[in-house]
């Protein structure tokens, strides 16, 4: 890490972790980066809750029998979906990374509304302790995606309470996207045209827009799911006039978009890593920076391939098929130029490229899985089955976590002022790499092999491969548990990092580390592109200096 | 942006229209105007018809959209063309469920 460990660098005096004091200016702050910290601890916390969950999941999983009986094994799941997915993978990039960097990566001293700000972390917590209560009274066991009719009529567990808490959360995310839109249109530096935005801010703006565009859906069909479940209007249930497929179709018309607000975040995050570590403008800025846009817009054209084997109607199903092979252009234009940035780059491994290279390699098949899923007639071979979980894994793990530590740690002296040991967190980030793969890649073989998820029980010819994805799990759980301690250790005894320890480009490198509350002494004018790396001067600089140790 | 004043006046008869329009609906409600026309689903095309109005009254006015930016109008719009996708793609299925693709004949 060029400068970091010299000491040649000094924290500076006031920045904005110290420019007030006591637990109340942290509480009611309109400072988008402390914001951000608000939601790195509390999204940290429910992630471990969500780990403790999928940890009994394996567990239980490791034998044929049951450890579990099945209505627990069936609230364990649900929950882990459900903290997983709503209070962790939803927020995680764009609220903390997002909350962070935006700002400070267009020039300006804060978001557009920073109130609003506050109150979305507000509304997380709300919804968060509201879903967790209903989790401690005896939790849902309707899996995380509440289909009627079981929901609505059969289930006795907490649905109504969980409902209101994904009801509430969602109006975080709705502010979130509200405010990083507005901010982006309004708020950039003087010379921070769109063409010279970062990579990172032109996905916040597209996943904004999917959060904006679909999250009042969920809000509404959690609204009539409680509606037909507390006071019997008939929206769901064919006997009161409604119709089951009808609740699939409104809760994907979110919920797959939201699959897209995880992912757009996470490749904004790698866009940046690639080009940092590989010291090489990213191949095709417009291209990558479109295709963020392509993303989210077709990602609201494919919810159907969800319903294939719901009784939806066949043509509808040759439809959908036909659009979700859509999404693998822009996905791919992303992966090809991310290679193509590398080619003649001068790369180095740090921990954060660790992360990226990692990213590429695991969306890579996660993507191409999502292919099999999207083919009408195969799909109706792996429908619920173990195949399934292990892609949207490989999609939602192996891609959004992996981007989201990628981020934390390339950003964690910018946060922080200091840096992390290097060689734990090359050691963390391989033993994630190996963890996760061990524990997933048996998941596609026992999905093809027919395992179907969300039952406790299985077939005792199935048990080899569930141990190694038991064994990879405790893999995976270590080298996730390890930054932790050292990320914290940092805080005391990190070496100070000085602004711009990485040497990289754009202007969250060019103010202080930490930033002042402003972010800015005064406001940047910008004259260069984004990514105004020069690898064959760095190249040079090199070689000279190995022709000099020669000598 | 939002440094236009609208006079307390326009407000007070938006809402009136609002409140005569919300009387014709739950009147509507009383007549089966599908049986009085032989028109098919009148009730329903009347019922949506007066809800666009009144929505399309609190964008304009109540949420000022009407003194708005060009930008503005641009998400508004998106806002409806989105709706709009979620609602057509969905009856798609509804209107195709009972169409017989292949048969052995």
């Amino acid at each position: 890490m060029p400068g970091a460990a010299n000491g040649v660098f000094e924290m500076p005096k006031v920045t904005y972790l110290n420019a007030q004091e006591g637990i109340k200016s942290w509480l009611l702050t309109g400072d988008h980066k402390r914001i951000a910290i608000l939601y790195l601890i509390s999204i940290s916390i429910f992630f471990a809750l969500g780990g403790v969950f999928a940890s009994l999941i394996r567990i239980e999983l490791l034998t044929p029998g049951p450890e579990l009986d099945a209505e627990m094994y069936n609230r364990a799941f649900t929950a882990h979906g459900i903290v997983m997915v709503f209070m962790f993978l939803i927020p995680a990039i764009p609220a903390v990374l997002g909350n962070f960097l935006l700002p400070i990566m267009i020039g300006a001293r804060d978001l557009a509304f920073p109130k609003v700000n506050l109150l979305s972390w507000y509304l997380y917590m709300i919804g968060g302790l509201l879903t967790l209560t209903a989790m401690l009274m005896g939790g849902v066991d309707t899996g995380w995606t509440f289909y009627t009719p079981y929901s609505t009529t059969y289930s006795q567990s907490y649905v109504f309470l969980t409902g209101l808490g994904i009801f509430i959360m969602g109006f975080s995310s709705i502010t979130t996207g509200l405010n990083f839109v507005i901010t982006t249109h309004k708020m950039r530096a003087p010379g921070m045209t769109w063409s010279r935005l970062p990579l990172f801010v032109w996905s916040q703006y597209a996943t904004s827009l999917v959060m904006l565009l679909g999250t009042p859906v969920i809000a509404i069909t959690v609204v009539l799911l409680a509606a037909e479940r507390v006071f019997g209007v008939g929206i769901f249930n064919p006997n009161l006039g409604g119709d089951p497929v009808l609740f699939q179709h409104l809760f994907w018309f979110y919920s797959h978009p939201a699959v897209y607000i995880m992912i757009l975040p996470a490749m904004g995050v790698i866009s940046e890593l690639i080009a940092a570590f590989s010291r090489r403008r990213v191949f095709g800025y417009s291209f990558v920076a479109f295709s963020s846009l392509a993303i989210a817009i077709f990602g609201f054209l494919v919810w159907g391939h969800h319903l294939f084997v719901s009784g939806q109607s066949a043509y509808a199903g040759i439809i959908f098929s036909l659009l979700s092979f859509i999404v693998a252009i822009p996905s791919a234009v992303k992966v090809f130029n991310w290679t193509t940035t590398l080619y003649k780059g001068s790369i180095s491994y740090e921990t954060p490229m660790l992360y990226a290279l990692a990213f590429i390699g695991l969306f890579a098949i996660g993507g191409l899985t999502g292919l099999f899923c999207a083919a009408l007639g195969l799909d109706v071979h792996i429908t619920d089955t173990y195949f399934i979980i292990a892609h949207f894994h490989y999609v939602m793990v192996g891609s959004t976590v992996i981007a989201y530590l990628g981020g934390i740690h390339y950003w964690w002296p910018k946060m922080t002022g200091r840096s992390y040991p290097e060689f734990w967190g090359k050691l963390s980030a391989m033993l994630i790499y190996v963890g996760f793969n061990l524990t997933f890649f048996p998941q596609f073989i026992l999905g093809y092999l027919g395992m179907p998820r969300r039952y406790h029980v299985y077939p005792p010819e199935y048990q080899v491969l569930n141990i190694l994805s038991t064994a990879g799990a405790s893999v995976l759980a270590v080298g996730f548990l390890m930054p932790v301690f050292y990320l914290l250790w940092s805080l005391k005894y990190g070496p100070i990092a000085g602004p711009n320890p990485w040497g990289a480009k754009g202007l969250e490198w060019e103010t202080a580390s930490p930033p002042p509350t402003f972010n800015f002494d005064a406001t940047p004018i910008v004259t260069q592109e984004a990514y105004a790396y020069d690898a064959e001067a760095d190249e040079a600089a090199y070689q000279a200096a190995l022709q000099q140790d020669k000598r | 942006m939002s440094g236009h004043i609208v006079p307390k006046k326009t407000y007070y008869t938006i809402f009136l229209l609002l409140m005569v329009l919300l009387a014709v609906t739950v009147l509507i409600a009383y007549l089966d105007l599908d049986h009085a026309t032989g028109i098919g689903g009148l009730n329903i095309i009347v019922a949506l018809s007066i809800a666009f109005t009144k929505m399309m009254l609190v964008v304009l006015y109540f949420m000022h959209m009407k003194w708005s930016s060009k930008l503005t109008w641009v998400f508004g719009g998106a806002s409806i063309l989105w709706l709009a996708i979620m609602l057509v793609i969905t009856l798609a299925d509804y209107f195709s469920r009972g169409w017989v693709m292949f048969t052995n004949r």
